[in-house]
């Protein structure tokens, strides 16, 4: 017997992926993608319901084809799809998702539910670990935006879990995702001209490619392959860290440090006229940074991510084009440097190396 | 001068006898390490002009390349923000002046220190300003033959300052904390501890040299997790850079530090009152505490703990006051 897979949150980018790539699996026999408005792209063979998540209708959604696997994507931080309120993604993340659970819990063929949710859950404090687990207890809950939503979305999650047994619940927490086609507010952070930081921090960040995020949805999504356990929750990131400095570098966009209040009346003034969406947990993330482990990941659900963050931000780079100092010009300008350094006498020199070093 | 508080041991020698003692023998150890000291800050010894012209050239050349690679963004740090290429050329080499120079650190005891997989060196803390992490972090770079890196445990206050956490972090340091401590430890690195925390650096200057409470222990119990030795450490000398006679409690609460040192010179004079005094450290590293012998469970045993914790605070603190029977004056 095929399943039938139901993806919400199918009008964005990501969700408009993976509804591509689940339907060609052989298992799978339908796929019924959700969302409340039209997507921008192809489904391919999926049937397309338009109907918002935060209605009841979704219950007779998922009993009238049957469902047996829901893919929960419509959790998201990124701005709305077609020009709505930022309270309407917030409804959608919190109100959505305990609609949908509802209609879940009804539902007698439900037999395995595949939440996304983020490492924002984790906050990010000075007084927190290096390095998340995924039994670390957040020192501080994050007290607004989208972290709060993930935060809430998984404790209803697990409230469901505790009621229904029976249904296999796999929630993957993705660092920020990036890849060519990131739509995300960090991506749009990346995608400014001069990036504003907050003065005298480098944080540590850490990405998730989009083709391991659906890969790794793919494989929750599917019965566990043998010796793995897809049930339960999972940090998912590449390996390695990143800091803000090294991407700014590597991206050849200049940083402007700037105060933290300041940055703050920046964040929100950029925010008005809509040139990114600065939120308080965006702030956050690139005032203290955020680290996950991932051994649960490799070792349990048995997933091995393509890209390193390196190879992920490398990969993003390379679509994003060049900024106003491209690394290569500056380490072109530092050969230069040095091919006239060895035309001088190398004696008299010295200070500049070292003043150049500071 | 006032070490007025020393106790003098049995095996040691009578006080009156010291100083004709220690005279001779620091100046025949001061011979023998000043070489192994010098080495790592200026590997190429230049005896010929040809040669030194030479060195200048490949010195600009790594500079350069160091340089490119910095404004490139192609370096690697770990999950921590540790940026060993940062810390070794560039933090180390601000750190040393003041190490060989300014403190004149004399450190025994480096064989105690493993020459690879995880360890857990536990210190005394004083100087009102952590400096004594720093130099400690120096002196295990510098004088321990596989030039091992310590990471250092430090207060979440570090790691709220602007700056200094970001400094902190590329130099290796990390949140004092179970979890940090026990994935360091794990991934075989040498890990650094003042368990006294604030109680120690932050103590008057009456009370010098006296170990306070070591925390709950929970550093014990992480290296017994980790089943890595822990190696005690004194320091001597960080305890007179800023004498701290007073303490300004409600200006501290007011900053939300721990606490505002008043030395004879702070604040007093300003920013020049801030300078350490130059007194002269000696770091002595004891020898290691198995903890690889102990069933799994023990680390949840209490009594066990505290046993391992004092067995730890008095060997420093012995270690200490033998140091301090030892030591010819607080400056030289």
């Amino acid at each position: 017997m095929g399943k039938v897979v139901l993806v919400t949150g199918a009008a964005r980018q990501l969700g408009g992926r993976f509804v591509r790539r689940i339907q060609r699996d052989p298992e799978v026999e339908r796929v019924i993608a959700v969302d409340a408005v039209a997507p921008p792209h192809r489904l391919g063979s999926a049937e397309f319901v338009r109907t918002d998540i935060r209605q009841s209708s979704i219950a007779r959604v998922l009993a009238e084809h049957a469902v047996d696997t829901v893919v929960h994507l419509a959790v998201t931080g990124g701005r709305p799809v077609a020009g709505g309120a930022h309270s309407a993604v917030k409804e959608t993340n919190v109100i959505g998702t305990m609609q949908l659970l509802g209609a879940c819990q009804k539902s007698p063929t439900v037999r395995r539910l595949v939440v996304k949710s983020s490492t924002s859950v984790y906050g990010g404090t000075p007084r927190d670990p290096a390095v998340f687990t995924e039994t670390t207890q957040p020192k501080s809950l994050p007290s607004g935006g989208f972290a709060k939503d993930a935060a809430e979305v998984e404790g209803y999650v697990r409230g469901f879990a505790r009621r229904r047994p029976d249904v296999a619940v796999c929630v993957l927490r993705f660092a920020n995702i990036l890849g060519p086609f990131a739509d995300s507010a960090l991506a749009e952070y990346f995608s400014m001209p001069v990036m504003p930081t907050v003065l005298g921090y480098d944080p540590r960040l850490q990405f998730v490619h989009e083709d391991d995020v659906l890969e790794v949805l793919r494989l929750a999504a599917q019965e566990p392959r043998r010796g793995t356990l897809n049930s339960g929750t999972f940090n998912i990131a590449g390996d390695g860290v990143l800091l803000l400095s090294q991407c700014s570098r590597r991206l050849g966009r200049p940083t402007l440090p700037l105060l933290l209040p300041a940055l703050t009346w920046v964040g929100s003034a950029l925010r008005a006229v809509g040139v990114t969406d600065f939120s308080p947990e965006q702030m956050r993330l690139l005032t203290h940074g955020r680290v996950v482990e991932t051994t649960q990941m490799r070792e349990v659900l048995g997933f091995e991510p393509l890209y390193t963050t390196t190879e992920t931000f490398a990969d993003f780079a390379r679509s994003r084009g060049n900024g106003l100092l491209p690394p290569e010009r500056v380490g072109r300008a530092v050969d230069r440097v040095a091919a006239m350094l060895d035309a001088d006498g190398p004696q008299d020199d010295v200070d500049t190396v070292e003043g150049a070093r500071r | 001068m006032a070490d007025a508080k020393v106790i003098p041991f049995d095996e040691d020698r009578p006080r009156r006898r010291m100083p004709r003692r220690v005279r001779s023998v620091p100046a025949a150890e001061q011979v023998a390490q000043e070489p192994a000291a010098q080495e790592p800050v200026a590997p190429a010894p230049e005896p010929a002009p040809a040669e030194r012209g030479d060195g200048w050239d490949r010195r600009i050349a790594g500079g350069l390349a160091f340089l490119r690679r910095r404004v490139t963004g192609e370096y690697e740090v770990d999950d921590f923000g540790y940026d060993k290429e940062l810390t070794d050329q560039v933090l180390m080499s601000l750190m040393r002046p003041l190490y060989d120079k300014y403190f004149r650190v004399e450190v025994k005891g480096i064989e105690n220190i493993p020459a690879k997989g995880g360890a857990l060196i536990v210190a005394n803390h004083s100087g009102t300003l952590p400096l004594d992490g720093l130099m400690l972090q120096v002196a295990v770079h510098d004088h321990h033959p596989a030039e091992r890196h310590l990471r250092l445990l430090a207060a979440d206050l570090v790691f709220m300052l602007p700056v200094v956490n970001e400094l902190a972090r590329k130099a290796g340091h990390t949140l004092a904390c179970a979890e940090d401590a026990q994935r360091l430890l794990e991934a075989g690195e040498l890990v650094g501890v003042m368990p006294e925390g604030f109680k120690g650096i932050g103590k008057p200057f009456g009370d010098r040299y006296k170990l306070q409470r070591f925390g709950r222990g929970g550093f014990v119990s992480t290296a017994l997790r980790a089943g890595t030795p822990i190696v005690p450490c004194s320091i001597v000398g960080a305890e007179e850079i800023y004498p701290m006679v007073g303490n300004a409690k409600t200006l501290a609460r007011l900053l939300g530090i721990p606490y505002f040192p008043i030395t004879p010179t702070f604040p007093w004079l300003g920013p020049l009152g801030a300078v350490p005094l130059p007194t002269k450290w000696t770091i002595q590293f004891g020898e290691p505490i198995p903890t690889d012998g102990y069933a799994a469970e023990a680390a949840e045993d209490p009594m066990l703990m505290f046993n391992l914790t004092d067995q730890v605070r008095e060997q420093i603190q012995h270690t200490l006051y033998k140091l301090l029977v030892q030591r010819r004056s607080v400056f030289f």
